[in-house]
């Protein structure tokens, strides 16, 4: 009987060391939105670069597998596949690539979502709630290899166009819409 | 206008170069439109001036052909809303300006027709007739008839309502409307109506076969060509695919989608209907050329209207009444058995209809079809007609699709491969009484351009690797060919000009459905982009860049 207490002990110290995936459990209401002050460029006048501000919303997102998965449904359901298709583009552009025209941060492509781009991308600000836009922000970096693979969607239910998420080598992002020769596969 | 005449025959009868000549064409200007994109329009020649028109931003240009190098006269810009370029499918390209009475014509990306003062560049007036909010966008070629000028609207992916209309050639105002789907009156569909076939007699056919209001996203756009029978006075055009490409989702046959009308030019009331693709599978829009001929067929003098269709079939229908005289295929297919010319009908194989969570494979013809399109041509002199075309198979698997406004609606993802051979692109030379191929020429690439003929026995095409080449019409030998600096996608254009001398011209800039790879920076790892047509064009970009640019030969 003496063991017991001390197999215990080991067994509940074992299970304290697993992380486990933490989230809000209730979502911000609909209708609400954070606040993103986020900058396109990397240049400003002076030194430090442009002055911006972050929710801190990212931390929730980023890394969360739970939240990409639900990215990558959401990716479906509001049709962003139509025109990305599975990240090689065609109606919009690609986003498997390393090519940011909007810039790569999950709050700029929050922003994106939000706010729409003049060449083409509607806003979804009113359509889609806030917290799902960050699901999709956080799934549409991971397309790109831009999040854990410990975290990232395993599976497509889909014709498997292209390797899955969290096999998918990290290409860091290239900001400010340089658009890459045509002639050169992305690297 | 871009198809020549009226009949679409793209047949010149200027006979200056000849097979024996054509080796000596040299450049004799260029001219660059300064975009970057899928270049599929055709420049336009009336009296000294060459009109050229850009894609988006959809920039019309007047050149100067009586001073050397061709100088620009003025440049028209109709600024289009940019958002329109979300919801263009395949590229932001334009199909073409037609001509009429002093005035250009031409459609914007954004859902604006407009007619310019040829001499001045001047607008005259400008219609807005497309509304982008729900995926419609404009890229066909205007015709002008009667008075009237007449569009149609693309946006078959995006789940938009299908319309043509005819628009006072004089005030830009709207004389009728006619869509593809939905109830008679909508449809122009009245006492006047007679359709060869059974399947397609009834009331309301436009909304009883389709689920309850599935028609008010069915699709059936007229973005490809219109031609006109002015002894009829029927025009006669095709309708685009059905929405969504799930076809599950939309059972019924779909009228009047994938089909073609012959309407009233005055009126806009149909005459007749016959669908090439019931209830269609595999997007197979029905909206390229129609070339109207008056031939011996089985030993009578007939009105005919000849039809290369993306279903891979090569179809001679009575012009006059709708009744299918020959559909023989021009493609591998393995989706279909051919057409019961006792009913009209298109004889599916059960076993190739792609499925909901099922991967479809070895579809021929693909989604883009046969044949796209890219128009062809035909020539009085040999009998032929010359099909510019793709050898393209696909993989398909459906999932349900949203519905959601101004969004694609699909519920299907492709892969394009190219088909049995390998090569994916051919030029056919089509034996039209003889139903069959005379010869062909197999490219590396789909063969996207158009294509014209002349009555000095030379045909002319483009390749998407950046040849433009001249063939002799009747044996197929590539007589000529010149390396222009992006792939050629355009159509081309022969004329005499005010120097009396032959010219051959061609826009040069790869794009459209298999170019926006290049053209749009796709990434190419991806098999489904581009609506699946990246898999089968990943190496596009090993062997071209962007373009923009006009290119003009003459002889020395």
């Amino acid at each position: 009987m003496t063991r017991h207490p001390l197999a215990l002990i080991t067994l509940m110290l074992a299970l304290g060391a697993c992380q486990r995936e933490e989230r809000a459990a209730r979502p911000s209401p609909v209708g609400s939105e954070t606040q993103e002050q986020v900058a396109l460029v990397k240049l400003s006048p002076g030194v430090p670069g442009p002055t911006t501000y972050t929710s801190g919303k990212a931390k929730e997102f980023e890394g969360n597998a739970y939240h990409l998965s639900q990215g990558k449904k959401l990716f479906t359901w509001y049709n962003c596949n139509g025109c990305h298709a599975s990240g090689g583009g065609g109606m919009g552009p690609a986003l498997i690539d390393d090519r940011w025209i909007y810039g790569g941060s999950i709050e700029n492509i929050v922003q994106t979502i939000r706010e729409g781009r003049p060449n083409g991308m509607p806003s979804f600000r009113g359509r889609v709630p806030d917290d799902q836009i960050w699901e999709l922000a956080a799934y549409v970096r991971s397309m790109s290899g831009n999040a854990p693979a410990s975290a990232a969607p395993a599976r497509s239910d889909s014709l498997h166009p292209h390797p899955a998420e969290n096999r998918t080598s990290p290409s860091p992002p290239v900001s400010g819409g340089i658009v890459p020769p045509s002639g050169l596969l992305p690297q | 206008m871009p198809a020549k005449n009226v009949a679409s025959t793209r047949y010149s009868e200027l006979a200056e170069i000849t097979p024996d000549n054509v080796k000596n064409l040299h450049v004799s200007f260029t001219f660059s439109v300064g975009v970057n994109r899928g270049q599929e329009s055709s420049p336009l020649v009336v009296g000294g001036t060459m009109y050229v028109l850009s894609p988006y931003p959809n920039i019309l240009y007047a050149l100067d052909l009586t001073k050397p190098g061709a100088p620009l006269k003025w440049q028209y810009n109709p600024k289009p809303e940019a958002a329109a370029q979300g919801v263009a499918c395949c590229d932001v390209v334009n199909r073409g300006p037609t001509y009429s009475d002093g005035h250009v014509f031409f459609n914007t990306l954004d859902g604006n027709v407009v007619s310019v003062d040829a001499a001045t560049g001047q607008e005259a007036w400008k219609t807005k007739v497309g509304n982008i909010h729900v995926g419609e966008t404009m890229t066909m070629a205007p015709l002008v008839a009667k008075g009237k000028v007449f569009v149609g609207n693309s946006g078959g992916e995006m789940g938009v309502r299908g319309w043509i209309q005819a628009l006072n050639q004089h005030s830009g105002k709207v004389a009728w409307k006619a869509f593809s789907t939905g109830p008679d009156k909508d449809v122009l569909i009245g006492s006047e109506f007679k359709p060869f076939y059974e399947s397609d007699k009834g009331q309301d056919l436009g909304v009883k076969s389709w689920p309850p209001n599935a028609w008010e996203q069915g699709g059936g756009t007229v973005w490809g060509w219109i031609s006109y029978d002015p002894d009829l006075n029927l025009l006669y055009y095709g309708t685009g695919n059905p929405g969504p490409w799930n076809a599950d989702q939309r059972p019924g046959d779909n009228k009047w989608t994938s089909g073609i009308f012959a309407r009233d030019a005055d009126t806009g009331q149909a005459r007749w209907f016959y669908q090439w693709s019931p209830h269609d599978l595999y997007d197979w829009d029905g909206i390229n050329e129609q070339i109207l001929l008056d031939m011996n067929w089985k030993g009578e003098t007939r009105k005919v209207l000849v039809r290369p269709e993306r279903n891979g079939y090569v179809y001679i229908l009575d012009r006059t009444t709708g009744e299918v005289l020959s559909a023989k295929p021009f493609h591998a297919i393995t989706t279909t058995r051919g057409v019961d010319l006792k009913t009209g009908r298109l004889q599916y194989i059960p076993e190739k209809k792609p499925e909901m969570g099922k991967v479809m494979r070895d579809i021929c013809p693909n989604a883009s079809g046969a044949k796209d399109w890219s128009p062809s041509a035909y020539s009085p002199r040999t009998g032929l007609l010359y099909l510019p075309h793709t050898n393209l198979c696909m993989d398909e698997e459906h999932m349900q699709a949203n519905y959601i406004a101004g969004t694609p609606y699909l519920g299907s993802e492709v892969r394009m491969k190219a088909g049995p051979g390998g090569h994916r692109g051919v030029y056919t030379a089509w034996d039209v009484a003889g139903e069959r191929a005379a010869w062909s020429i197999k490219e590396e690439f789909p063969v996207w351009s158009g294509t014209l003929v002349t009555a000095g026995d030379v045909t002319f095409y483009g390749t998407m690797d950046g040849w433009f080449k001249a063939v002799n019409a009747r044996t197929g030998e590539v007589l000529w060919q010149f390396k222009t600096g992006s792939g050629i996608i355009g159509q081309p254009t022969t004329y005499r000009g005010p120097d009396g001398r032959q010219h051959v011209a061609i826009l040069s800039g790869v794009g459209g459905w298999p170019g926006v790879i290049v053209s749009a920076d796709l990434d190419p790892r991806d098999a489904t982009g581009a609506l699946g047509f990246l898999n089968a064009m990943r190496d596009l970009k090993d062997v071209t860049t962007k373009g923009g640019m006009l290119y003009d030969f003459v002889l020395p």
